[in-house]
This record gives structure tokens, sequence and C-alpha cells, in this order.
């Protein structure tokens, strides 16, 4: 997928005034933001639970080559194939040629952001493969040919009344608007045949567990089981950090996983796959193909101060929680991952200069700190990114700060360094802006902070110092 | 987290750091810090060279314009001893959380930086840990709101102590905010670089506000203060927002008995 982040601002002011798409991602806090509050006050040892599963995912980061490996050989054990691919042109590539290879003329997909990394229903399709979304919400945005919103809620900005026109081509404005269930029976009668005919799947991974080469599936439609079950192909896409090292870990994992996600205790589905069909077994794939994915994760593990977002479990509880990505939803930050999350991997694979907004885009809140099951601390590395992008601190071309911004701070810095300054410039200021104030309010100021006062009235600037108040206090009771 | 921990002996005497925002925009909110300090007995020290923790530029990228302020900041307060209270919990955070990615490259200012930081307080999360919520009880007519700010929130892990401190205060009818701890938008620079979204999230904050029905808003950050201040006169709402201390200070005013309880 082409990275857009280049149109954050524009794509934000689009979201900001549309009030349907403000509404209907209003259920990102009041569901699933909520949900998560209750699910993980209903654990007793919830705050143990964030703490295992972060020493989980730091230590299997810590020693990623050892544990892929493992994981490698036991899926070649069972019987599977495994391909790591360094770019998402390779995976798709492979993954293509596997398809032309077995015949394949269907391939039922269900919900994987890695594939969407690829572009991989796209260019299935393009190749000339029938390659259909089985998951609700990506089929609907398959219909729509557009990329997903959220997480795990890929069409939560639409309504139903849009999701009636996409899946019934003689629904029209004004038609009474289907419930959810009506939809979702509209949207299986459509899905079922591709299911029966469906000769390759390709799944994602939640996690694949090293020590024994299986990889589980967190679903709550059947969708991922009908694809690990009907085909007799199955290919799962996995980015080459979505890797735990055993079976105890996968439990703990989980269960901060699912609550964090949609609230629910577990999801409907828990599909656990060991590869390909076994003799004694009666359904399941002829092959089972793993293609693991690099696509700059490399980037990340080698930046000691980023490599802590290899952590994410993708749950979506840092988008649910904050207050950016409720306002200029999913589509603005411009590649696969939205929301906080989005905003510290999204300009570290896809080309910091271009996204150098996702990270400024934040009011450092913490709430995706707060909510994360695994405790990635997102402010930290926004921070660390505006480093980058103010003064070129790891890489000269990833300077996008203007000169006039650097001459400002350089201008505060001076004014800090001493309080005769501190005090002179502030009253210099109070002095300057007088004039415009009324009752200690000023509905216009200059630039640089002129953009406060297009929606806010901003303070008048004191004409004294809490220095000079103080000294004066000290004289009155002496 | 800052429960009253009567075991902790109770300091007779602080530094304050009023923070920059305070010191020059809003020298109302340090005067108000220092009489709810003394009020509870404690003598307050001022630092006249002090000017700012260095945040707003650290939080913008500009970590070279950020350190040398920041270096400063612990330069003058390490030469006090005792605790040092700032009525700001982002500042608060800036120097216990912060300081020690803004001098990674130098062990030794950051553990300097650590032992200054370990001796900062919140002003709210200091009156409750050391004197307990319930230290302070003046008097102080009207409805009134808690926003819970941010930083101090979730970085310093002050949540529902001030509220406790309001609930205490004769004739204050409070009533709690509907997503009291969603953010309001301010986010410093932020709420400049990027006025649209910052006004959308303060947006929804106010549509609680005044759906809340309060008169006062009350948050223990100035810039919030002023966002949602700033926010509200642009609507023609009369609602007012202040800073905890000034409300604290005044209901200790307003109070019969205004007498020391230790």
């Amino acid at each position: 997928m082409k990275p857009l982040t280049v149109n954050f601002r524009s794509k934000a002011a689009m979201t900001l005034a549309d009030a349907q798409i403000q509404q209907s991602i209003e259920h990102v806090y009041t569901g699933f933001y909520k949900g998560r509050l209750t699910a993980a006050g209903d654990t007793p040892d919830w705050e143990d639970l964030r703490t295992k599963g972060k020493a989980i995912k730091d230590h299997t980061i810590a020693h990623l080559d050892y544990y892929l490996g493992l994981l490698a050989d036991n899926v070649e054990k069972n019987g599977g194939s495994v391909f790591f691919a360094d770019d998402a042109e390779e995976a798709r590539r492979h993954i293509i040629d596997l398809a032309h290879k077995r015949k394949i003329k269907t391939v039922i997909k269900s919900k994987s952001m890695v594939s969407e990394e690829m572009g991989l229903a796209e260019a299935m399709n393009d190749e000339g493969f029938e390659t259909v979304e089985t998951d609700l919400g990506e089929y609907i945005i398959q219909l729509a040919n557009e990329t997903p919103y959220h997480l795990i809620a890929p069409a939560v900005h639409k309504s139903r009344a849009d999701v009636a026109k996409l899946l019934d081509d003689d629904y029209k404005d004004g038609d009474r608007v289907p419930d959810a269930t009506e939809l979702t029976m509209m949207a299986r009668e459509k899905l079922r045949g591709v299911f029966e005919r469906a000769d390759m799947s390709v799944t994602g991974v939640n996690f694949a567990v090293a020590e024994s080469g299986s990889i589980a599936l967190v679903t709550n439609e059947g969708n991922g089981r009908m694809s690990t079950t009907v085909p007799r192909v199955h290919v799962a896409v996995m980015g080459m950090e979505k890797i735990i090292p055993s079976i105890q870990d996968l439990s703990t994992m989980l269960r901060i996983l699912i609550r964090s996600a949609t609230g629910q205790r577990i999801s409907t589905y828990v599909t656990m796959v060991n590869g390909k069909r076994r003799p004694e077994e009666e359904e399941g794939p002829e092959e089972f193909h793993l293609v693991i994915l690099n696509n700059g994760r490399q980037k990340l593990l080698e930046d000691p101060q980023m490599r802590e977002s290899l952590n994410c479990i993708r749950c979506g509880a840092c988008l649910n929680a904050c207050p950016v990505y409720r306002k200029v939803g999913g589509h603005a930050y411009g590649w696969v991952y939205p929301g906080p999350i989005g905003a510290i991997v999204t300009p570290v694979l896809t080309g910091l200069k271009d996204a150098d907004n996702l990270p400024a885009a934040s009011s450092l809140c913490g709430a995706c700190h707060d909510v994360c099951p695994v405790k990635i601390n997102i402010p930290r590395m926004l921070l660390e990114l505006r480093y980058r992008t103010a003064e070129g601190s790891t890489d000269k071309d990833e300077r996008t700060s203007s000169a006039t911004e650097r001459g400002i701070w350089k201008a505060w810095r001076m004014g800090m360094m001493g309080r005769r300054r501190f005090d002179i410039g502030s009253r210099i200021a109070s002095i300057a802006l007088k004039p415009l104030s009324r009752n200690g309010w000023l509905t216009k100021v200059p630039p640089p902070i002129s953009g406060w006062t297009s929606t806010r009235d901003f303070p008048a600037i004191s004409m004294s110092s809490l220095k000079s108040r103080l000294r004066k206090r000290n004289e009155g009771s002496k | 987290m800052s429960e009253n921990t009567s075991t902790t002996p109770r300091p007779d005497r602080v530094t304050l750091f009023a923070s920059c925002m305070v010191d020059q925009l809003a020298p109302d909110v340090g005067e108000s810090t220092v009489e709810v300090l003394e009020y509870l007995g404690v003598m307050v020290d001022f630092l006249d060279d002090q000017t700012c923790c260095g945040q707003p530029a650290f939080n913008s990228g500009f970590r070279s314009e950020a350190y040398p302020v920041a270096e400063r900041f612990v330069d003058l307060f390490e030469k006090v001893n005792g605790p040092i209270v700032v009525p700001s919990g982002s500042c608060a955070a800036m120097v216990r959380n912060y300081y020690g990615d803004l001098f990674r490259g130098n062990a030794e200012l950051a553990d300097r930086a650590k032992r200054v930081g370990d001796r900062l307080f919140e002003l709210t999360e200091f009156v409750s840990q050391f004197f307990g919520t319930d230290a302070i009880s003046g008097s102080r007519v009207g409805t009134a709101t808690y926003h819970k700010c941010c930083h101090l929130l979730r970085e310093i892990g002050v949540d529902e102590q001030p509220i406790e401190m309001l609930t205490n205060i004769d004739g204050l009818e409070f009533s709690p905010l509907e997503r009291a701890d969603v953010c309001c938008g301010f986010g410093g620079a932020f709420s400049v670089k990027m006025p649209d979204i910052s006004s959308a999230i303060l947006d929804e904050k106010l549509d609680f506000i005044e759906a809340n029905g309060s008169s006062t808003v009350v948050a223990a950050d100035t810039g919030c203060v002023y966002q949602m201040q700033g926010g509200l006169r642009r609507r023609g709402s009369g609602v007012q927002v202040v800073h905890i201390a000034q409300v604290l200070a005044e209901s200790i005013k307003n109070s019969d008995s205004p007498e020391v309880k230790r």
C-alpha cells in the first residue's frame, strides 16, 4: 500500500467537517473503549497481566532472530513452508506465484493488516484471482474500494445506510435502513458461495507460537475458521514481530489482546492452526504456507528509541482512547496503521519526512500509553520522532522544521536563559498586546500563535510577574 | 500512590517552582498556591532566578534549545533542600519523567536531574500526600465540576484526590464531569500548530461542560484552564474555568475560622 501520509492535514480537515463520520466514530469510545475499561476492571490481575505481556514481548523482540528460527523450524516440521519476505513486493510476488502454480481460481481472505501492507487483495484481483475479503468490515471496505479505518473495525466510519448501499445495488437513500443482523445476512448470502468455491485462503496471524510452530487467530465471525479449513491451500501472513515463545505465553497474550480490543473476555472464535491437514484428520488444507514480512521492521528493531513499538499486538485500544484519532479518523494517517501506534510506526516504516505531521498531531495526553496491553510508551516515541523532524537528530534529511520555527525556539531559549530577559520579554509582550485585549482576553493574536484565536480567546499576559507580586507581598508583611 | 501517608513527616518549608506560564501569564495562580501552602503551615521560598523547565521546546522536538533551559533548572533547584512544589502536573511530569530522556547523553546530569525530580511535587499531589485531601476546609458557594488534566492524571498519578479536596469545601456543590479524564485538546504548541484538531477535541470537552451545568470548572494546569476558558468565552458561555489553587485559596479566605489543621 502506497503511503499517503503527506496528506494528513487535508484528510484530517475533511473528516473534522464530516458530521456522519464524527457520529459513527463515536462508537470506538462508547463501545470499544468503555468495553475495555469494564473488562479490565473485572480482571483482578489485570495490571500483572499487562506487566507479563510486556515482559513476554520485550524478551521475544530482544531475541527475535532465535525465535523466528525456531518458529520456521517447527512450521516446517509440521509440514508447512516458511517464506521470509524482505518487503511487500517480495511477499506479493511469492503468494501470487504460489497461486499460479497451484492453479488457484478463488482466494478468500480473512482480516490481516499485514496483507494491507502488501496490498495483497488488490494485487491478486489484478492477477486474475477472484479475491474476496471475508471479514464483514473488510468486505465492506473492499466493496467501497477504501482502506481500513481502524485496526479491528475497518468499517467503523460507515453508517448502516452506507453499508446497505454497498451490499444492495437497489438500495436508495430514504429506504428503510436495515439493522445490523439484516446487513450481516445480506453479506453472508453473498459470501457463502465464495467460501464454497475458494481453493486458497489468506489469513493473518494474531500470534505465532515459536515452540510449536502454530498460529493463533482471533475472530468473531467464523470466517477465520472457514478460511483455515475449507480451501486446499492456506497461506498465513505475519509481520516478523507477531511471535511469542510458548503456548503458556499465548494464554497471557490472548487475555490481554481480546479484552483490550473489544472488551470481550474471549472472542467468539480462537483458532489454532498447526499447519496442513494430517493423515488422520478429516478436514483442513493440503498445504500450509507461512509468509513472514519484514517491510521495514528491521529499522524499528535496530532503533533503540523506537524498538518498543514492535511489542504492539494490534488490539486497537490506543486508537479508541486517542482524542486525536477520534476526531481525524483512520484515513488521515495515510497508511495501514492509524492512531497513536500508526503515528510511531508509519513514519519509520514509510519515511519520516512525509509523515512528520503524524507525531506532531498529538496533545501528548498519554491515554494511549495508559490503555496499551503491553504498556508501550507511545508518547515518549512521539517526542522522539518530533526531535528527529525538528532537528534532524538522527538523520539530517529527516529535518522538516522551517527556519522560522527554528528561529522562534532559539529566541525562546535565549529568553529563558536569564530571569531579566524572561521578565522583560513578557512585559514587552504584555504591553504590545494590551491595546488588543478586553477584560483580560484577546480575540486575535499575531503569529506565531495566531492559530489559537481561530477558535479560542487568548489570555492577556499579566502586567506583573509572580516574582514581583511575591516581592510586594513580602514587603507588605514586613 | 498519593494517599495521605501519615507516617511521612509533614514538610514545613518548600520551594515554589511557579512554572513559566503561572509566573508570567497567571501570577494569581502562583499567589493562590502560596496562600494554600501557608494555610497548611508551610513556609514558601521563591527562587528569583527561575524561568522554565524546558518543556515547550522539548515537546516541540527542539531538544537542543530545551537542554540548556532544563539544565539551568536543575542547577538552580538543586541548590535548595526540601520539597519543591509546582502548581502544574505537566511541568512536574517534564522534570520527573522526561528529563531522563532529554539528558540521556549525560549520565551525571541525568542523575542530578533525578535527584531534583524526586523532591518535586505537583501542588495537589503534595497536599494530599502530606496533609490529606481533607486538610483544607474552607467555604465557597456555587456549583463546580472538575476536569482531570492529562499529565497530572497519567504522568503523576493524581486522580480523584483533587475531587476529594473540592468536595471538602463547604457550600460547593460538586457534580462529576462526564469524560473528565479525556484531554481538552491543549497539548502546548499542538494547540497552535494544529488548531483545527485541538479545537475539535476541545469542542467535545465543552459540550460535556455545558451539559454538566456547573458554573465553575476546576482544573489543575494553567494551559488546560486557558484552553477551556478561551473556548467557552468564544461560545459566549459564562462558565468560569479556574485553577484549583485559586478555588482552595478563595475557600480558605471565605472560611469563618481559618485555622491551620495540623
